[in-house]
């Protein structure tokens, strides 16, 4: 269709005067270039697919896969896992009551104690996690629901903040800081573990806050306004908090100025939506001992101790602490290691079964060839 | 379209009448009424089709009109008037950019067409008015005006001509940049009219403008002081058209009759018909499915979200609150827009781009053509030429060749080889013996007379000399005529022999340098009298009194002459079957086997008759042609009538023989286009023994061919009318070709491989009874009888055919069941119809002109480039563009199959899986390029190969790599990897802790992953199907991914200002830090290929087995046997496959 209508230029332009062209095609009275390009005869590479190339390719995925499936099956066994939930669904949970009762006003907070017992020591850094299940942090309207300008801390954003934040924009009038429904549904669940000593005694373990979060997001993504300005609370001074939070940003983590505000790392975690409804979020990281003779968490009985603010009861959704150990290929995750031995072993099986048929082709083939 | 644009411009307030009065000079005529100036439209020529004002709206509403685009149109109008979960941009980038692409070049293409325009519209012209010249702009010349012209200037409009400077009044002009035939044509100015043209008065009465550029009909009425209007008649030998140039005449006038958009030559200028090729239609039909699979993925998701969302806590949970807005709106225009959400989620399904990228690879792939070295005609100064880029890929299904013979199979280069005068043969042998060259051959006829009288020799040789329309080449444009003729005595023979001859049919070239071996020497026309050189090199000179052109109809042409001694003859030439019945049937016996011996043994044939004509019968024939000329009305219909009238009576003097030669390698393009699966379909013009032998020649029909014949003299029986036995034959026939072959398989839908070959003959008169039988009722019946027959044919001979019939057979094949694939090839004005009519045409650049190669799709210098354009180009652009839309369609498969998964776990919220950035661009930058250069470059099996093992054509005949099972598999494919991509990474998920420290990845990650893994997988995915490695495709493949990788970085390093969204902020480059995301990355993209890989493998050994044997065999030799015992088998069949000759 192009090339029709460049030429049609050719025929339009019988100008009087114009010494006669001897048609149209005169134009194109050269021979066409002789290089390799226009003769489609440039140098090529013709890989050809055949079993000869195959069936190695075969053998060699199949050797390759199979001990890294196998490795990967191993590491992801060796890494310890304890879950529990503390939804306090059951009648018998000790979360129940703080379950049941729930509502928005109060201020003090329900706590309760969920004990439970680690079989096997977890060595090295354990991370801890809070898992939420039915919670469609991938919801559209969800996922949209944030200003990263405001974020970034922009003054101009923090004042109005983006439509895309509505219903949770302003309140009372004020611009909310930070908007969005992401933002207003932060997981304010406090977690504390404590080891309960053989010899009786209560024992806090030392959860670190800070590291849970991508570096790039805790530097660059994430920005307090008004740059280094210890006093947040100036800052935010014409801004409304949250509806659903019960303090505000800038009360967050007040003992350490670098994880408070929009540079808190438990909100910057939650800014990350999740990709499934069922998910975990890093929420505290135990350091291992320094001495390295005992292990992060000896086996015994420990409690989690829950200032139970989160309600998930209404939309049928689940909270769970999960404790973890990380190897290089992250947490325990069997599906990579599983992958990976089946699809070497297909491999392998495959390339037995081309072999067979290749070698039954073959010696049919070679007969057919005598007689000729 | 300049038709609707004429009637606006002109028709608007004058109605139509048969005929137009024009003043000559606008003076006005004494007896006539009032001196009424009628309105014509000015001589502007306008084909451009915008203006600077009206380009973007008419433009934009052009692009509109095509589906595709109204349909993305759509799209995008939805993205900015709902709330959807992709912006505007992501559809409406690449809308703009395909938009104003197009704008552009169409833009571009107008403004030269402005620019050509304007250059002819200002020109100067002289214009007589009031007895002085003027000058004026050449769009200012309006009807009546005279108009001055010099030489090789272009006439600025159709104009009569009224005075010549050359003595004889008549000019030469050349119509080349018209109908392409580059001889000079001899116009003549209307007599009477030449004295005074300032004195003249007169008005011309001419039919209403009509595009036949052969065709003009007028009348001029002469006033002159104190007498009776002379009255004259006009005809096209008067008429000088736009666009012709002036030659060989220093100046001549004329008065303007049509102007700008009413010139013959603008009303010639017609778009031609838009062909659609089957890949197309192929495309709209998969586009619907794709449209198809887009409604129910939305309908499904629309359907889902609101069961999703009637369950309690589901639809508004406490974190997710609705806006006020969103809780007002109505519940069924709610569901109507999320509808809409989703059918813009899915859009991408059916890609923009791939308009695009085939448009873009129709327009670069055609150049692959113009290009072709083997192409190149070193004679011509040629090569190839592509009208059309449309049908690239058509030239490679195509089933059914219909060719011309003469011209196209044969070399239009006729050499006189043998005459018969009185019932003697006279063959030439040596072009040098003096004037008794002629020598006999031993005929049983020739036993008795040694020769013809020297009467009939000479009568013969000076009817050849004398019936004909051939004009003398004069050496030098610039040299005027009259200054050649004068000097023509004294011309040495050597030089005569170089004379060139101009006439419209090579035939008449033939006769008159064959009658100047004889020593008869035709010196040139000169003011209607012919001049001949005798034997005796005595100049003959006669009058020439009429011409009655050669038409297809009658068959025959004739001229009347006077010679000096006042005798009157009529010479006439044509076929046998139109002479033999109008002479004495006597004289007919002893030439008719001559006649059918030469066309048996494949040459052209010719008769020669003449007649005496007495002074009442010319003066009977005079007044009729004069008559008839002057008709206003029906002159054609009246014309053969007298032409008939006086072609009668005749006796025969002799026949000629001219030899047609076979074009270059005609006999092996033939048979490698029937190795290829093709049925080749003779259709002349010639007579039915000629085209046979032709036939013959070119291996259409071998000796073992067994031929039925459905002819006129098959059609005679005593017992039975023509169209019983018509009938019956067309019965007999069909249980020979259709009933007794035997089945063939569904697979293999040629019948070649039946064992015996039928050939099919028939002929123009038998074809019209088939075709337009007394009884309707029969009509469809015979047709289908016939087409059976033919269909079962190895070759099918239509001798005898008028250009209009040709057109009627492709057209029929064409609507044949299961509507095959035709191309028409053929050289000349007569294959015009046939080529406008399939859906190939190929015009080659022949001697007949230029019209076959300018309505062509496709022009080729010889018969011989037929067969790479077929087996070699036509293969390749097929291959390319059926694997080009199936990828294009797969890979936007698996591209949204897992963003319509990723739905149901999202709760239905249109909530897109990938970024919108990596929306836009995956069809514009990341995927686009390698499929571009793949359908341009890939040579799956070699150009050589190809050309040696016609049979490799079939393998892609009735549209192969479009039909529904591969469309399946393709489609199959995508949704195998689609799913792979979303649930291999699902499972991934199920820990989003994918990091050494332990930190999480969220949707973004997830929708990368996904991405990243499609984008390799698709890419790689090509770069399996590649068999043509250049390093454009390397290049190519490898930097597209490499771009894509790069751009991810780039696209997530920086925060970007004025984006409300930093969603992909690092994420690439975090994903890249974690191991379990290469691992998965790799094992997906492997695993998506490895059915792939298996099935090249595995499908390999069976299919190509059975058909490659013979070829392999073949061309293989031995050096294939060597190998096949030491190669493993798999290996072997499939290198053999691509590669038979190592």
């Amino acid at each position: 269709m192009m090339a029709s209508s460049y030429n049609a230029k050719d025929e339009d332009g019988h100008h009087p005067g114009s010494v006669s062209s001897g048609g149209p095609g005169a134009v194109k009275s050269k021979k066409p270039d002789n290089t390799a390009f226009k003769q489609q005869r440039l140098p090529a590479w013709q890989p050809i697919l055949t079993a000869g190339t195959v069936l190695p390719a075969f053998f060699m995925i199949g050797l390759i896969f199979i001990p890294i499936g196998i490795g990967l099956l191993v590491t992801s066994n060796n890494i310890k896992e304890f879950e529990v939930d503390y939804t306090g669904v059951d009648m018998s949970s000790p979360c129940f009551n703080c379950a049941q009762n729930y509502s928005w006003n109060s201020t003090s907070g329900c706590t309760c104690s969920v004990p439970f017992t680690l079989d096997q020591p977890f060595e090295s850094n354990v991370f801890m996690y809070y898992g939420l299940s039915n919670f469609y942090q991938n919801h559209r309207r969800y996922v949209k629901s944030r200003d990263d300008s405001q974020l970034n801390g922009d003054k101009s954003s923090l004042l109005n903040p983006s439509k895309e934040c509505e219903p949770y924009r302003t309140s009372d009038k004020k611009p909310i800081a930070p908007c969005g429904a992401i933002a207003n549904s932060l997981f304010n669940d406090t977690l504390e573990l404590f080891y309960n000593h053989p010899n009786g005694s209560r024992i806090a373990i030392n959860l670190v806050k800070t590291g849970i979060a991508w570096w790039t997001d805790k530097h660059v993504k994430f920005r307090n306004p008004g740059g280094i300005n210890n006093n947040l609370s100036v800052v935010f001074q014409d801004t409304s908090k949250p509806v659903n939070w019960h303090k505000a940003v800038y009360e967050l983590d007040p003992s350490d100025p670098d994880n408070n505000g929009f540079i808190n790392e438990d909100f910057i975690v939650w800014m990350r939506t999740a990709a499934l409804p069922t998910f975990r979020k890093l929420y505290r990281i135990i350091q291992k001992k320094k001495d390295n003779m005992t292990p992060t968490l000896p086996p015994g009985n420990y409690s989690l101790d829950v200032t139970y603010n989160y309600p998930v009861r209404s939309f049928d959704g689940r909270k769970r602490m999960i404790l973890s150990t990380i190897s290089w290929m992250g947490g325990k995750n069997p599906f990579l290691g599983i992958a990976y031995i089946t699809v070497g072993s297909v491999c392998f099986f495959l390339g037995v079964v081309l072999l067979i048929i290749h070698h039954k082709y073959g010696n049919r083939n070679n007969n057919a060839d005598i007689p000729n | 379209m300049l038709r609707r644009r004429l009637n606006r411009l002109c028709g608007g307030d004058e109605n139509r009448v048969d005929s137009r009065t024009i003043y000559v000079g606008h003076r006005p005529c004494p007896d006539t009424e009032a001196f009424i100036p009628s309105k014509f439209c000015d001589n502007r020529i306008v084909s451009s089709k915008y203006t600077v004002w009206n380009f973007l709206p008419k433009n934009l509403f052009e692009q509109f009109r095509r589906i595709a685009n109204f349909y993305f149109l759509i799209i995008f109008l939805v993205q900015v008037i709902v709330d959807t979960p992709t912006s505007p941009v992501t559809s409406g980038l690449p809308l703009f950019f395909v938009i104003t692409v197009t704008a552009i070049k169409q833009g571009y293409e107008d403004c030269l067409r402005h620019k050509a325009d304007n250059e002819v519209n200002k020109y100067l012209v002289t214009v007589l008015e009031d007895d002085r010249s003027v000058k004026k702009e050449s769009e200012k010349i309006k009807v009546g005006d005279v108009v001055e012209v010099v030489e090789d200037e272009t006439f600025p409009c159709d104009l009569i001509l009224l005075e010549s400077s050359r003595e004889d009044g008549t000019c030469f002009v050349t119509t080349a940049s018209l109908d392409g035939e580059s001889n000079h044509k001899t116009h003549y100015t209307v007599q009477d009219t030449e004295k005074d043209l300032q004195a003249l008065t007169a008005t011309i009465e001419c039919e209403q403008p009509q595009p036949d550029l052969y065709k003009f009909v007028g009348r001029m009425h002469i006033y002159k002081a104190e007498q009776e209007p002379a009255v004259r008649s006009l005809g096209p030998e008067n008429l000088l058209l736009k666009g012709a140039t002036l030659k060989n005449t220093k100046k001549i006038y004329g008065v303007a009759v049509y102007t700008g958009m009413e010139t013959k030559m603008a009303l010639n200028y017609q778009g031609k018909s838009q062909k659609r090729s089957a890949v197309e239609k192929s495309i709209n039909a998969f586009l619907l499915v794709y449209l198809c699979i887009l409604i129910s993925k939305a309908v499904v998701c629309t359907t889902l979200k609101y069961v999703w969302q009637s369950k309690e806590g589901q639809d508004e949970p406490w974190y997710n609150q609705k806006t006020q807005k969103e809780k007002d709106t109505n519940m069924y225009l709610k569901m109507f827009t999320d509808f809409l959400s989703f059918m813009v989620l899915f859009n991408f399904i059916i890609p923009v781009s791939m308009y695009v990228t085939v448009e873009m690879q129709k327009f670069l792939g055609s150049f692959f053509i113009t290009w072709d070295k083997d192409f190149f005609d070193s004679e011509i100064e040629e090569g190839a030429l592509v009208n059309t880029s449309d049908l690239n890929e058509e030239l490679g299904q195509v089933e059914y060749v219909f060719t011309d013979k003469t011209g196209t199979l044969t070399q239009n280069n006729m050499e006189f080889i043998e005459c018969c005068i009185d019932g003697f043969q006279y063959k030439h042998r040596d072009t040098q013996s003096e004037v008794d060259g002629f020598t006999m051959t031993d005929g049983v006829m020739n036993k008795l007379h040694q020769k013809a009288g020297q009467e009939k020799e000479e009568l013969f040789l000076r009817a050849l000399c004398l019936c004909h329309t051939v004009q003398v080449k004069e050496p030098g444009s610039k040299e005027a005529l009259t200054d050649q003729v004068d000097g023509i005595d004294g011309i040495l023979p050597q030089l005569e022999e170089e004379r060139g001859f101009i006439a419209s049919s090579p035939d008449e070239i033939a006769l008159v340098k064959g009658a100047m071996k004889y020593g008869f020497t035709f010196l040139g026309l000169e003011s209607k009298s012919m001049k001949i050189k005798n034997r005796e090199n005595n100049i003959e000179e006669y009058k020439l009194l009429h011409v009655l052109n050669f038409d297809p109809v009658r068959r025959r042409m004739s001229v009347i002459v006077q010679t000096k001694s006042g005798e009157t003859l009529l010479f006439c030439k044509g076929a046998d079957s139109s002479i033999f019945p109008r002479v004495k049937p006597e004289e007919v016996d002893r030439i008719r086997m001559h006649v059918e011996r030469n066309a048996t043994e494949g040459y052209r044939t010719l008769c020669v008759a003449f007649k005496q004509l007495s002074a009442e019968e010319y003066a009977m024939a005079d007044k009729g042609l004069s008559d008839a000329r002057l008709a206003l009305q029906d002159r054609e219909e009246k014309l053969i009538a007298v032409y008939n009238q006086v072609e009668t009576g005749m006796s025969l003097i002799g026949a000629t023989a001219v030899e047609d030669r076979l074009q270059e390698e005609a006999a092996e393009t033939m048979e490698a286009l029937q190795g290829a699966g093709m049925k080749v379909w003779v259709l002349t013009g010639d007579k039915m023994e000629t085209a046979k032998s032709t036939c013959y020649a070119c291996r259409l029909f071998q000796r073992g061919t067994e031929l039925l014949e459905l002819t006129v003299r098959t059609l005679e029986d005593e017992r039975l009318k023509r169209q019983e036995k018509l009938y019956e034959l067309l019965q007999e026939y069909h249980r020979k070709a259709v009933q007794d072959a035997p089945p063939v398989k569904a697979g293999v839908t040629r019948s070649w491989s039946a064992n015996q070959d039928y050939g099919f003959i028939i002929d123009g008169a038998t074809l019209s009874l088939l075709m337009n039988p007394p009884l309707e009722a029969d009509a469809s019946q015979y047709k289908s009888l016939f087409l059976q027959i033919c269909q079962n044919c190895t070759a099918v001979l239509c001798c005898r055919m008028a250009p209009l019939q040709k057109a009627q057979i492709v057209k029929m094949v064409k609507n044949s069941k299961g509507s095959p694939i035709t191309l028409s090839i053929g050289d000349g004005a007569n294959d015009v119809s046939m080529i406008l009519e399939a859906h190939v045409g190929i015009g080659i650049k022949g001697k007949e002109g230029r019209q076959a190669v300018r309505n062509s799709d496709y022009a080729i210098p010889k018969l011989k480039h037929l067969k790479k354009l077929l087996l070699a180009h036509g293969h390749l652009y097929y291959v390319r563009i059926a694997h080009l839309v199936q990828y294009f369609f797969y890979k936007n498969l698996c591209f949204i199959l897992p963003q319509f998964l990723y739905q149901f776990f999202c709760g239905c919220s249109q909530q897109p899986l990938y970024d919108a950035a990596y929306l836009t661009m995956y069809n514009i930058c990341f995927t686009s390029m390698p499929i571009l250069a793949y359908s341009l470059l890939e040579q799956h099996i070699d150009i050589e190969i190809l050309l040696d093992n016609a049979a490799l054509y079939r393998e892609i005949a009735n549209n192969a790599m479009l039909r529904w099972r591969p469309f399946l598999y393709w489609t199959v494919l995508g949704i195998f990897q689609g799913l792979l991509f979303f649930f291999g990474v699902r499972f991934l998920f199920s820990n989003p802790a994918l990091q050494d420290n332990g930190q999480v990845f969220g949707n973004w990650s997830y929708g990368t992953i996904v991405f990243t893994v499609l984008v390799f997988t698709v890419t790689l995915k090509l770069a399996l199907d590649t068999r043509h490695w250049t390093w454009i495709n390397h290049f190519v493949i490898w930097g597209s991914l490499a771009f894509y990788v790069f751009f991810s970085f780039f696209w997530g390093g920086i925060i970007w200002p004025f984006l409300k969204q930093q969603r992909l902020y690092f994420v690439f480059a975090n994903m890249l830090s974690s191991v379990s995301a290469w691992l998965v990355i790799i094992i997906l993209i492997l695993l998506s290929l490895l059915p792939e890989i298996l099935l090249v493998v595995l499908r390999k050994p069976r299919g190509p087995h059975s058909r490659q044997k013979k070829p392999s065999q073949s061309n293989v030799g031995g050096n294939q046997s060597s190998q096949s015992s030491a190669r493993p088998l798999l290996m072997r069949t499939f290198s053999d496959e691509s590669n038979p000759v190592i």
